[in-house]
């Protein structure tokens, strides 16, 4: 049996990027709030400058429970899916302890992909098997959100649109914003100081990307040291903006938090009329009920779904919120494949650089350009950046120019080549398809005999075109600039497992094909809100973080002002 | 072990004595060493301190690995990254006391593959060529590390290819990764790539120097910001 715990106001399920948001406009309330965390608490002691450590040996990740009930894979409904890793972490913060940090908000076209689309090229545009719709807002009505994200974590960029002033220092395309970064941009690099000119020959805007990582003192936190361990490594001076050093803290500091550790959510209990009670939760041994007055899920788009799947009842035979058989489609994951490499004649410079300082170009995203001579919709925003580290380097590809990767003349090539070399990964627009969803793997079980959620999901012709017309655009640009030999790797075929995982859990206004409505509660179970990628109905082309937090905002805002609705 | 060393060094001049042809080198190498050659054909090398310091290790500790296995993966090792003109290589870094202590800990599950994988090629090479492999010479090596990647040699799991990889995977942990792991002794990795090395922070002037930034010389864990053990400070650690 449960113990029964005492009543709350608010669980939050995940303290991560999105639940370590929303804690904050509901502790400021007065709302009393658990959030349940299947992490522990990580310091900045714990995060040394360590690739074995951090990038080979996944640490921490590998002993945590999203690595133990890690995803299934298959790329369509024929096969049988087989179990990869995890690409997410457990803690207090989540995975923005030590994510790349980029952040992003969507462009506005993002968010209304299909009435858009129809009025430039017409309905037919859209490829046919997709289930994309818009989203039921705009992203003027996300602004106000993602300006107060911006400041509450501290997000440093330049901005290149303030309320209609194009600044081409930064990026031209984004929607108008009500004011600048609260601070200025990472610093630029000889790397990107020389991508950013080849760009600017190219008759292109190049700019430096935005980022949750302080650029000068902030909140009581360093700016960013550039030591260079950034990529998978939590930051050593809390430079790197994560909730658990910035709004969770916030939270705390209201006396409304309380946190629970390792406590892994295992179903989130219903009333017989379908009113979301609580959750139930297991830590050590013991199992707990936490009642609730509202539930805030926020454990990411694969827990999200797999939670909602798993807790069954006489309300919801087929799953939480699911009677409708929303739950699960329309998922996405951001078609990242098809990098492009390059080769340069000297030294790049990039040793104590990271991910999330870069030369961003968005000429050929979304829909910034004219899409009548191509045959897909979306794009791709180009993007460089100066990340490098001994072991990654020495992995290096050879372009050929050796007879093989070992020995004496192996040896000599990386020792004049390590710092030479550059990849472009590619953040494209991907597509919701009806032959995409996620649901619970029919044989592979976590530890604690739970099935796991299962992915079938295939990339389709509209990615893959994008993918093909941004390596042509990309290796120009990487030619430009001087590269010696440029290598384009396959365009991806299966949708792993990612750290940009979308749906499952669509918002929209159209409650047949939609988990949440446009404040991000579900449909079936009004008291019950989803935080997380899992409510985005399109990817865009760039990092989906900024906008899972503002989205994570505006509905623990929306639970404050309508408390008596939602809760009654 | 003993025994080995002992055929090795009245080998002579014969091209497989690699321990011999390494302690030459380190000798020249540092500069503070006299290095002769006895009556018995014998190598005396007289070596300062930071010589001694500096050059690997001819006898090892192993945890997990037999001495007959390391000495074949030794030799595996130099062949990927050799010590050549171009300076020293996994052996001097250390890689296989890297990938001895890594078998007992993250890379536990690649035991049975080290263990099948270094019998099958010393068994191909004594078949082939009358001699364990750690004592063939390089190019007699090399052309049977390509014959085991082209899966012509029975015995590797999963294949010859697998295995080779996974070797060339390890050695690059070996010889790149952090000193605290036992491999990237005296920070040859990092000093063969030019790659100045982990501190706290680089300011614009460190990054405009590139490689040509003085090395730090240094492990992670040399940095005190990465020390777990916080009694002195009275301090309760960051918890639940």
């Amino acid at each position: 049996m449960a113990i029964n715990l005492p009543g709350t106001d608010v669980v939050v399920v995940g303290l991560g990027a999105a639940g370590g948001v929303a804690v904050l406009p509901l502790t400021r309330a007065g709302l009393d709030v658990v959030g349940l965390e299947a992490g522990g608490w990580l310091s900045t002691r714990d995060f040394a400058p360590d690739e074995l450590r951090n990038n080979k040996r996944n640490w921490p990740q590998t002993v945590q429970k999203a690595a133990r009930e890690a995803p299934t894979v298959r790329g369509n409904a024929n096969s049988t899916a087989g179990q990869g890793g995890h690409p997410m972490m457990n803690a207090v913060g989540g995975t923005s302890m030590h994510y790349w940090a980029q952040s992003w908000r969507l462009n506005p076209w993002d968010f209304k992909v299909v009435s858009e689309t129809t009025r430039r090229y017409g309905a037919s545009k859209i490829p046919a098997e997709s289930t994309v719709e818009d989203w039921p807002l705009d992203y003027n009505e996300l602004e106000p959100y993602y300006d107060i994200v911006e400041r509450t974590v501290g997000i440093s960029g330049k901005a290149g649109n303030i309320q209609g002033r194009i600044d081409n220092r930064g990026n031209i395309f984004e929607g108008p914003r009500q004011r600048e970064y609260p601070m200025k941009a990472l610093r630029s690099s000889p790397f990107t100081d020389l991508m950013g000119g080849s760009a600017r020959k190219l008759g292109l805007n190049p700019f430096q990307g935005p980022a949750a990582i302080a650029t000068e003192p902030y909140d009581g936190r360093s700016p960013c040291l550039y030591h260079g361990f950034c990529n998978k490594g939590g930051c050593h001076v809390q430079a790197k903006s994560s909730t658990a050093f910035t709004t969770v803290p916030k939270a705390m500091a209201t006396g409304n938090l309380d946190i629970v550790t390792h406590a892994r959510v295992t179903r989130i209990v219903v009333s017989d009329s379908g009113r979301v009670t609580g959750v139930e939760y297991l830590r050590g041994n013991e199992v707990y009920f936490q009642p609730a007055e509202a539930v805030l899920l926020a454990s990411y788009a694969y827990e999200n779904t797999r939670l909602l799947l798993l807790s069954k009842s006489s309300a919801f035979p087929n799953g939480l919120v699911n009677n409708n058989g929303q739950v699960g489609r329309h998922y996405l994951s951001h078609h990242q494949g098809a990098p492009v490499t390059a080769l340069f004649p000297d030294d790049l410079k990039n040793w104590y650089g990271l991910p999330a300082q870069g030369v961003a170009v968005d000429e050929y995203a979304d829909d910034n350009f004219d899409h009548a001579g191509v045959d897909f919709i979306g794009g791709a925003n180009l993007w460089v950046h100066t990340d490098r580290r001994p072991m990654s380097a020495a992995r290096m590809g050879t372009f050929n120019l050796v007879s093989r990767n070992w020995g004496s003349e192996w040896k000599k090539f990386i020792m004049e080549n390590a710092d030479r070399t550059n990849t472009a990964y590619i953040q494209k627009t991907t597509l919701p398809y009806e032959h995409n969803y996620l649901d619970l793997d029919p044989t592979v079980k976590d530890p604690l005999g739970l099935p796991v959620t299962r992915i079938t999901a295939r990339y389709g012709t509209n990615e893959l075109k994008i993918a093909g017309f941004a390596q042509e655009k990309m290796e120009q640009w990487f030619l430009e600039a001087g590269a010696i030999r440029v290598v384009r790797s396959g365009l991806g075929s299966v949708m792993g497992a990612s750290t940009h995982a979308y749906g499952g859990t669509r918002m929209g206004d159209n409650p047949e094909t939609n988990v949440v409505d446009r404040w991000g509660f579900a449909y079936e179970a009004p008291n019950l809100g989803i935080l997380g990628g899992s409510v985005m109905g399109t990817s865009g082309a760039r990092n989906p973080t900024l906008t899972v937090q503002a989205l994570a905002w505006r509905t623990a805002e929306r639970l404050v002002g309508n408390w008596r609705s939602i809760t009654s | 072990m003993a025994d080995n060393n002992k055929n090795r060094n009245a080998s002579g001049d014969s091209p497989v004595d690699p321990i011999r042809r390494t302690l030459l080198k380190s000798a020249g190498l540092a500069g503070a060493a006299v290095a002769s050659v006895g009556a018995a054909g014998q190598a005396v090398v007289v070596e300062s301190d930071a010589a001694r310091a500096s050059r690997p290790r001819s006898r090892e500790a192993l945890e997990v690995l037999t001495a007959a296995e390391a000495e074949t993966l030794e030799a595996i090792t130099d062949r990927i990254i050799p010590s050549d003109d171009n300076g020293p290589g996994a052996r001097e870094a250390r890689a296989v006391h890297y990938i001895d202590r890594s078998l007992a800990a993250d890379n536990a599950a690649f035991r049975n593959n080290y263990a099948s994988g270094l019998a099958a090629l010393d068994d191909f090479s004594r078949k082939l060529r009358g001699q364990p492999f750690h004592l063939l010479s390089a190019e007699l090596q090399d052309s049977i590390l390509v014959t085991v990647i082209e899966g012509q040699v029975p015995g590797f799991n999963p294949s010859g290819g697998g295995f080779f990889d996974m070797v060339r995977n390890h050695t690059i942990e070996g010889t790149f990764s952090d000193p605290y792991y036992g491999g990237n002794h005296d920070f040859i990795g990092w000093d063969l790539l030019r790659y100045p090395g982990v501190r706290i922070g680089a300011s614009e002037s460190d990054v405009a120097l590139g490689g040509r930034l003085a090395p730090a010389h240094q492990s992670a864990y040399d940095i005190p910001t990465f020390t777990k053990i916080i009694a002195t400070t009275g301090r309760r650690g960051d918890g639940d």
